[in-house]
């Protein structure tokens, strides 16, 4: 018989029952919650008359809705100025506390974006099954987990029976050989797979990540590879242990310690794919060949190298992306044949459950160190992902040099990501944005988003149009 | 999930086709954290003739005198007689939750929308499709007599009129049996609870990291 992969491994280890019509009932270890998708779930429970089935299985914090500005956010819920916000921010706080689950509350050190908390907390393991109610917590595999987004009446069963009913998927390995040249990023590698395989490239898919450069990739880098495995068609993907796992997760709040560590570790050394594990599908990209990235369109996989040039539709064989493509040149104000470069920024937002990890913030730091923010740009928002990452941040006097520069230092949350809170893009303006999801309106009606790394982003705030990141890092060395 | 056995209930008219779930429950009313409380706004523009607004208190809104829900004789109704295609649109679970949380337990149509039609049984909702002619015969009768009741029992897949008539409907015999026991998909995994436990034994022993970690039950 053929090894297993990590994917198989971590499904076979929670498989509770296998039924007949294929699908199987599977056990979650964690659930994460927040404010958007769990107040019907709540209810559902409360009018069938259910309690969770396992208080500690849970976690919640507030993200999508909490403003960012220092000012509103001062007088905590209460001081949210939009209603709905306001009310499902502390639908939250009312049924954590009428069902006894653990919140983060919205002003707490530790509060920030589910998916930067869960690992920074050790409230996510390797090993581990994590759902929440949020597409994007495909994040949690790079620590070797099982970990996917939900629908609100799946976060009401996960409450009610600590268990999904799931179909196995099929196994996808994306290996990136080689290494990756100076400047270019986990966000890099992630753009250009999903510029390879396609947004629909990894549907019905596991994807597992492996060869040299992932395992060169820090556990942020990992993070930010494994949070957009969404944005390649996958729900879920995953990298396996190794040490810089072990490294990340030791030490942290709610992660095991002492002879349990050790006990740990020896289960955790069997999350990879075995050596003659089969995948169903392959794909192999060369570290070297992948520079800075940047998407020109409303789709992820519409990206380009920082060098490259808007496409022409006319060109375009297949009618689906002729029209696809025209559609986007149109929403997005450019023109076939425009240099990446030549398009120029009105906003920047370096931020998101992609990108806003310490290690991005340092990225984007190091550009903007000693220079100024373009005078054509509006607006240059930072928004560390958790207390904790902006606690962090300060102690390093990052937000000095952001601030010196012109940009503005916010309070963590999901921020202009989905513009669910009042950071907006205004019709028509262009973003240079570190989140992951670049669709028409996604950061405000009008708006056009370009995603790019946190690095890539903050060259594009100085030089007010998109550059090659690597100019400006060789002239401050 | 509440079971459904037996219904015995006054019948109400929805005497158009294609109601789509926009006219059951409009987009304003779907930013609620609530899946209960969308009874008042069941119907809400046929119904008023003002615009609701989410969080409204609908009992001192102007009616529309001419909407059969808002007729004496229909007050108290658990089973609508509607047309074709009942429920098409999106796919939005609010459309269920309001028309039971208006007290419907029973929809007869000639034919529904398949998202709707899976989303009734989820939440208690029997949808009974019967063919056309005999459901503008059961419209005739319904306008003919004031307080026109009917009989619908699911373990018999009949629903029996006042004449004594009985017709028979076809159900599909999984979603028969969780309505019959009141099983959502909850409930039946909830049947596997002894599985679930023993699992979870076993794996809270295998990786005791993994329990009592956060929370009261920590230590
Ligand atoms: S940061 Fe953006 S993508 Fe991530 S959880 Fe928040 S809204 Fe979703």
């Amino acid at each position: 018989m053929a090894g297993l992969t990590l994917y198989d491994k971590l499904w076979r280890n929670h498989l509770v029952e296998q039924r007949e019509d294929g699908s199987a009932l599977i056990y979650i270890d964690r659930h994460l919650i927040h404010e958007v998708t769990s107040p019907q779930a709540f209810e559902g429970l409360r009018l069938a008359g259910r309690k969770p089935w396992r208080l500690d299985a849970n976690l919640a914090v507030p993200d999508h809705n909490v403003p960012t500005s220092r000012e509103e956010r001062a007088g905590g819920i209460a001081g949210i100025r939009d209603q709905v916000s306001r009310l499902q921010v502390q639908t939250l706080d009312d049924n954590c506390r009428d069902f006894d689950i653990v919140e983060i509350p919205i002003n707490d050190v530790r509060q920030g974006i589910v998916h930067v908390v869960g690992p920074e907390q050790g409230a996510t393991l390797p090993g581990m099954t994590i759902v929440c109610g949020d597409s994007h917590t495909s994040t949690h595999g790079a620590l070797g987990a099982l970990a996917h987004g939900i629908g609100t009446s799946e976060v009401e069963h996960v409450l009610a029976t600590q268990c999904l009913i799931q179909q196995k998927m099929k196994n996808l390995l994306v290996r990136v050989d080689g290494a990756l040249p100076a400047g270019v990023t986990a966000k890099d590698v992630a753009l250009a797979i999903i510029g390879r395989i396609g947004t629909a490239g990894g549907t019905g898919y596991a994807i597992e990540f492996a060869g040299e450069v992932i395992r060169g990739l820090s556990m942020e880098g990992r993070m930010t590879l494994c949070n957009m495995s969404i944005e390649a068609g996958a729900r879920m993907g995953m990298i396996a242990v190794d040490q810089t796992t072990l490294d990340y997760v030791k030490g942290r709040t709610y992660s095991p310690s002492g002879a349990l560590w050790d006990a740990a570790q020896a289960a955790w050394a069997d999350l990879h794919s075995d050596a003659d594990a089969v995948f169903d599908k392959v794909v192999t990209l060369r570290g070297e060949d992948i520079v800075p990235q940047v998407t020109w369109g409303n789709s992820p996989e519409m990206v380009l190298p920082v060098d490259g040039h808007v496409p022409d539709p006319q060109g375009m064989d297949n009618a689906t992306q002729r029209s696809a493509a025209q559609r986007a040149i149109e929403y997005m104000g450019l023109t076939p044949g425009m240099a990446i470069t030549d398009i120029h920024l009105d906003r920047v937002f370096i931020g998101s459950c992609t990108n806003s990890r310490i290690e991005d913030l340092r990225a984007a730091a190091a550009v903007v160190r000693g220079r100024q923010v373009a005078s054509s740009i509006k607006q240059a928002l930072v928004v560390p992902g958790s207390g904790q990452v902006k606690a962090q941040a300060e102690a390093e006097g990052l937000h000095e040099i952001f601030l010196a520069a012109g940009m503005e230092w916010r309070e963590p949350g999901c921020s202009m990501c989905l513009a669910m809170n009042a950071d907006k893009l205004g019709a028509g303006e262009h973003c240079a944005s570190t989140s992951n999801r670049n669709f028409e309106g996604r950061q405000g009606i009008g708006g056009r988003t370009h995603l790019v790394s946190p690095a890539m982003a903050a060259a594009a705030a100085i030089a007010g149009h998109f550059v090659d990141v690597r100019t400006l890092q060789e002239s401050t060395q | 999930m509440k079971s459904f056995t037996v219904l015995e209930g006054l019948v109400a008219p929805m005497d158009r086709a294609n109601v789509d779930t926009d006219m059951i429950i409009p987009k304003q009313f779907l930013k609620s954290i609530k899946r209960s409380g969308f009874g008042p706004n069941l119907f809400d523009e046929m119904r008023y003739l003002d615009e609701g607004q989410p969080g409204e208190d609908c009992s001192n809104r102007p009616l529309n005198p001419d909407f059969p829900l808002n007729q004496p004789r229909y007050h108290g109704a658990t089973v609508l007689l509607a047309r074709e295609n009942f429920g098409c649109g999106s796919s939005r679970e609010h459309a269920p939750w309001a028309l039971e949380d208006y007290g419907f337990r029973c929809i007869i149509a000639p034919s529904f929308a398949d998202i709707f039609y899976n989303n009734c049984f989820k939440n208690g909702i029997l949808p009974v499709v019967l063919p056309a002619a005999t459901v503008e015969q059961l419209f005739t009768a319904l306008y003919a007599q004031a307080g026109y009741r009917l009989e619908i029992d699911l373990a018999a897949q009949e629903v029996r009129t006042p004449a004594g008539e009985v017709l028979g409907f076809e159900v599909d015999v999984a979603r028969k049996q969780c309505l019959l026991k009141g099983l959502d998909d909850i409930g039946v995994t909830l049947e596997s609870a002894a599985h679930i436990h023993k699992f979870e034994n076993r794996w809270r022993e295998q990786s005791p990291w993994l329990f009592n970690v956060i929370g009261k039950g920590q230590g």
